[in-house]
């Protein structure tokens, strides 16, 4: 049969992991508590025992925005290594160790973090947690493994230089974050991977893995004490304190400005996206109902209903909320006909421009509030998407009650506030990468 | 090794349809008076509900010349009814925070809705509403048959692998319609009409030709005065005969396909073998081509991947998977990606020996209870996950499958053998039904201008 399920809509994916945190109204039923180990570290549990299976996930602050200049690419390649030779073993032995068990293990590298996840039956919890706490402590990047992942990594740049979505992204964040780390691409470049190092690589977890930037979420058939005993010897060889480099604070460049990068494909794929409102921004929860009637994650946002149900212009068109470090952004995309993708672009600013104008109807904001606090629970349904949350959470400095403050935050967002915010928000400017050979659309120089 | 991309092939990986049988869910299953089926997997961990309605008509129903039909009636069915005008079902799901969609394959079309738990009654009489309701105009049909373009153009033109996949399966199915595109090919998308899309909805769309699956904070109990107060009022409309479709004559050529496309930075390989599906297996076929597809590419542990990847370093990535869920044919598939300065050829022969191999000397029994373990915890896993677990029992329905098929799945794992395993590889790795294909940026010159 046809490998090829087709989807009417595609998944939303998010151009950073903040914005995969779609905030949401309480559930009630799950219970976070804080444990805090006898060595002193810290993470939120959520013990449920209905299914035989463990969920951790762990975040070091600083990711990519760590490598060394020239360098891009080295928490990538990390990330890539920390699952190959560990302690004794080397990469095949490990992975056949990980295999007999059935122990998922996963690292990433992210602009922000860098992230790990664990996935284990709860009757191979013990080996499980000591291949975590080997690749976290004793990784060997042996030779061979970095020359494979290296090369892996670079047949994933090449084949990007002809991707649209790729390129499109890219070249975004490359504008708005020039002579920022934020505008490296995460996996590095087709120049900067060959230079990576085995010293490089070793120095950077030297410097990142540590455990006083680190937030940790379990979740599953495992009971605080058990938690507590993994933390120590998991986590407690880790060096206290981490050695991140400073990174400074930064706003979007190149806002106004529209650039095209030449690619031959049938459909050009579009990047828009301004300046947005920082987490911890008191307006933050009505820029993220704004962002919802404009883009957010339903049927019913004004640029699906303008763009795609009205009109037929794309299949998928989105906008989310990106909160960094030392940023925030709103993102948005769509992929078009050539021969639209002026006009579908001309829709998408008029629709922008209009909500930044007038701001949303009382309506719009009723039902928006009531999908933020209704979704609240589908995101709670999976051990790995709980912990994944309470990670978020915990690097967003929100605190352990959120769940119950959310939807008075919500309920709180007034017509004025959302139509203040929406000006606030959406009425910076755009910049807009289009990769493709689209019409109607002129590359737009430097401010 | 990396967690971006690297698989160069359009790899649909065919998760195995199970449920641990010792303590997995205690899956319900009825069917109403008017033939609707209707599955419920309790899950209490969360006090939401997955709600699905799978048709069983697909790609492979349609009448030649108007491929990509039954995707586009998918969209349609998203334009409202006389009862429910317009977008008031999208956008009651909006307003109660669920999340909704909709997909198509060969053998099924399906709908969910995931939402609030104290919603699914309301979720239920919407979808049932919808079985026979839809009103189309032109004025919602000729914009969303643009969106389908757009989708195709997404999916397809813009992605060289996806082109070759589309090509590739061209060539594996002599005679059976599992050889076109569920999206269509573009010149018959184009032609499609509103009246294509309402003749095939009355013809298929119709309770005795429906699955329910519900999964969540729900009881069997609750579900079935709830359905038969919804689902249960809507009147069959269309007799559903035996889904037959020409089938395959004995295949007697190996095939090669080569798609060049100047995108393409990363050659690569594929081949695809016509296989059994659960349901058209022999007993125990099936279940043994899920333990040689793990052996053979079961990620960085399989076969392949040791040995083409890390030890001869021919490539960069090597595996191979079983799609077992279809009413007529599976599909074993394997792949690779060339290291650089290695070609296809390298890597081709390097994957027929250990094709080779197998099918000489089989497994050990080492690989085999690997395998068995893995495969069994999968199910473990996807107990976490209520929309995977709908989405199996969905699947397993809409193909021909039973609940207790699905149920017994792993104790099926349990049971195959090396020998099962070799016998397999032997029946079923036939270069003479299979298809390989070459993924690459241009033919060579003297081709050019064929």
């Amino acid at each position: 049969m046809n490998a090829m399920i087709s989807l009417r809509l595609q998944q939303r994916f998010a151009l950073a992991i903040a914005a995969l945190v779609a905030f949401a109204a309480p559930a009630g039923a799950t219970t976070i508590e804080r444990v805090v180990s006898p060595g002193g570290i810290e993470a939120w549990l959520v013990h449920e025992p209905a299914v035989p299976m463990i969920a951790v996930d762990f975040a070091f602050a600083g990711g990519a925005i760590q490598d060394s200049p020239g360098k891009a690419g080295t928490a990538n390649l990390v990330a890539s290594l920390l699952d190959d030779g560990v302690g004794e073993y080397d990469s095949k032995t490990f992975h056949d160790r990980l295999e007999r068990k059935a122990i998922e293990l996963n690292y990433e590298a992210e602009r922000d973090t860098l992230r790990g996840s664990l996935r284990t039956l709860t009757e191979n919890r013990d080996e499980a947690f000591e291949a975590l706490r080997l690749g976290l402590t004793a990784a060997r990047f042996d030779p061979t493994d970095v020359a494979l992942n290296r090369a892996q990594i670079m047949s994933t740049l090449r084949r990007a230089t002809t991707n649209p979505t790729e390129m499109a992204s890219l070249r975004w964040w490359q504008v708005a974050f020039a002579d920022h780390p934020y505008g490296r691409p995460v996996a590095g470049t087709l120049e900067s991977v060959p230079t990576i190092t085995v010293d490089d690589l070793k120095d950077y977890t030297r410097r990142v893995l540590a455990r006083g930037n680190l937030k940790i979420a379990v979740v599953g058939d495992i009971d605080a004490e058990t938690v507590k005993a993994m933390l120590d010897h998991v986590f407690g060889s880790l060096p206290a304190e981490p050695q991140l480099k400073p990174v400074a604070n930064v706003t979007p460049h190149g806002l106004g400005r529209r650039i095209v990068v030449k690619l031959d494909v049938p459909q050009a794929v579009v990047a828009f996206g301004g300046l947005g409102i920082a987490r911890k921004d008191p307006d933050f929860m009505a820029a993220y109902i704004v962002n919802h009637i404009l883009g957010g994650g339903s049927f019913s946002s004004r640029l699906y209903q303008e763009v795609r149900e009205k009109r037929g212009l794309a299949y998928s068109v989105y906008d989310s909320l990106v909160w960094l470090n030392h940023s925030a952004l709103f993102l948005g995309g769509t992929a078009t006909r050539a021969d639209r993708t002026g006009e579908t672009l001309n829709l998408i600013q008029k629709e922008i421009h209009r909500l930044a104008e007038d701001g949303p109807t009382a309506n719009e904001l009723a039902k928006a509030k009531a999908y933020l606090n209704g979704s609240f629970a589908l995101n709670l349904d999976t051990s790995s998407k709980i912990a994944a949350l309470l990670v978020q959470l915990q690097r967003d400095g929100l605190g352990i009650d959120y769940f119950s403050r959310r939807p008075e935050m919500i309920n709180a967002v007034t017509l004025e506030d959302a139509r203040r915010v929406a000006k606030r928000l959406l009425d910076g400017g755009l910049l807009v990468t289009v990769a493709g050979r689209p019409q109607g659309v002129v590359s737009t120089t430097a401010d | 090794m990396p967690k971006t991309l690297l698989v160069a092939l359009a790899v649909a990986f065919a998760l195995p349809v199970t449920a641990r049988a010792a303590t997995g869910p205690q899956v319900a299953h009825f069917t109403l008076n008017n033939g609707l089926q209707v599955v419920v997997i309790p899950d209490h961990r969360a006090p939401v509900v997955t709600h699905m309605i799978w048709y069983k008509v697909g790609g492979a129903d349609e009448t030649a010349g108007k491929s990509g039909l039954a995707h586009f009636l998918e969209h349609l069915m998203f334009k409202g009814t006389a009862q429910n005008p317009g977008d008031r079902f999208s956008s009651t799901v909006a307003d109660i925070g669920g999340q909704e969609n909709a997909f198509t394959s060969d053998d099924y079309t399906g709908f969910f809705q995931r939402v609030p738990r104290e919603h699914l009654k309301e979720m239920m009489a919407f979808e049932a509403d919808r079985i026979t309701g839809l009103v189309l105009t032109d004025a919602v049909v000729r914009p969303e048959l643009n969106v389908v373009l757009e989708e195709q153009n997404m999916r397809v033109a813009n992605n060289p692998n996806s082109r070759l996949s589309e090509q590739m399966d061209a060539a594996l199915y002599l005679n059976h319609p599992y050889g076109r595109p569920v999206i269509g090919w573009r010149p018959e998308i184009e032609k499609l009409t509103r009246d294509d899309a309402l003749a095939f909805y009355r013809r298929f769309y119709t309770p005795n030709n429906a699955i329910v699956v519900i999964a969540g904070d729900v009881t069997a109990d609750e579900v079935k005065a709830d359905a038969e107060a919804t689902y249960g009022k809507i009147a069959p409309r269309a007799e559903i005969g035996p889904r037959h479709r020409p089938m395959e004559p004995p295949q007697e050529a190996p095939r090669t396909v080569t798609l060049a496309d100047a995108r393409v930075e990363q050659p690569s390989i594929s081949r695809i073998y016509l296989a059994p599906s659960r349901i058209t297996a022999k007993p125990g076929e099936s279940q043994a081509l899920e333990v040689l597809a793990h052996v053979l590419g079961g990620g960085v542990s399989g076969r392949l991947y040791k040995t083409l990847v890390v030890d001869q370093k021919l490539a960069l990535n090597a595996g191979a998977y079983y799609s077992s869920t279809a009413l007529d044919y599976g599909k074993f598939g394997i792949y690779g990606v060339p290291a650089p300065g290695k070609t296809l050829q390298d890597v081709e022969a390097a994957i027929d020996a250990i094709i080779a191999d197998v099918t000489e000397h089989g497994i050990t029994a080492d690989e085999l209870a690997v395998a068995k373990n893995r495969l069994i915890a999968d199910a473990v896993y996807a107990q976490d996950n209520q929309a995977t677990l709908a989405r199996w029992y969905g699947a397993a329905l809409a193909t021909g499958e039973t609940v207790d098929m699905v149920r017994n799945w792993p104790d099926e794992i349990r049971a195959v053998t090396a020998e099962a395993v070799r016998d397999a590889a032997r029946t079923w790795c036939n270069r003479r039904a299979s298809v390989t294909g070459y993924l690459v940026s241009s033919y060579p010159a003297k081709e050019k201008h064929t």
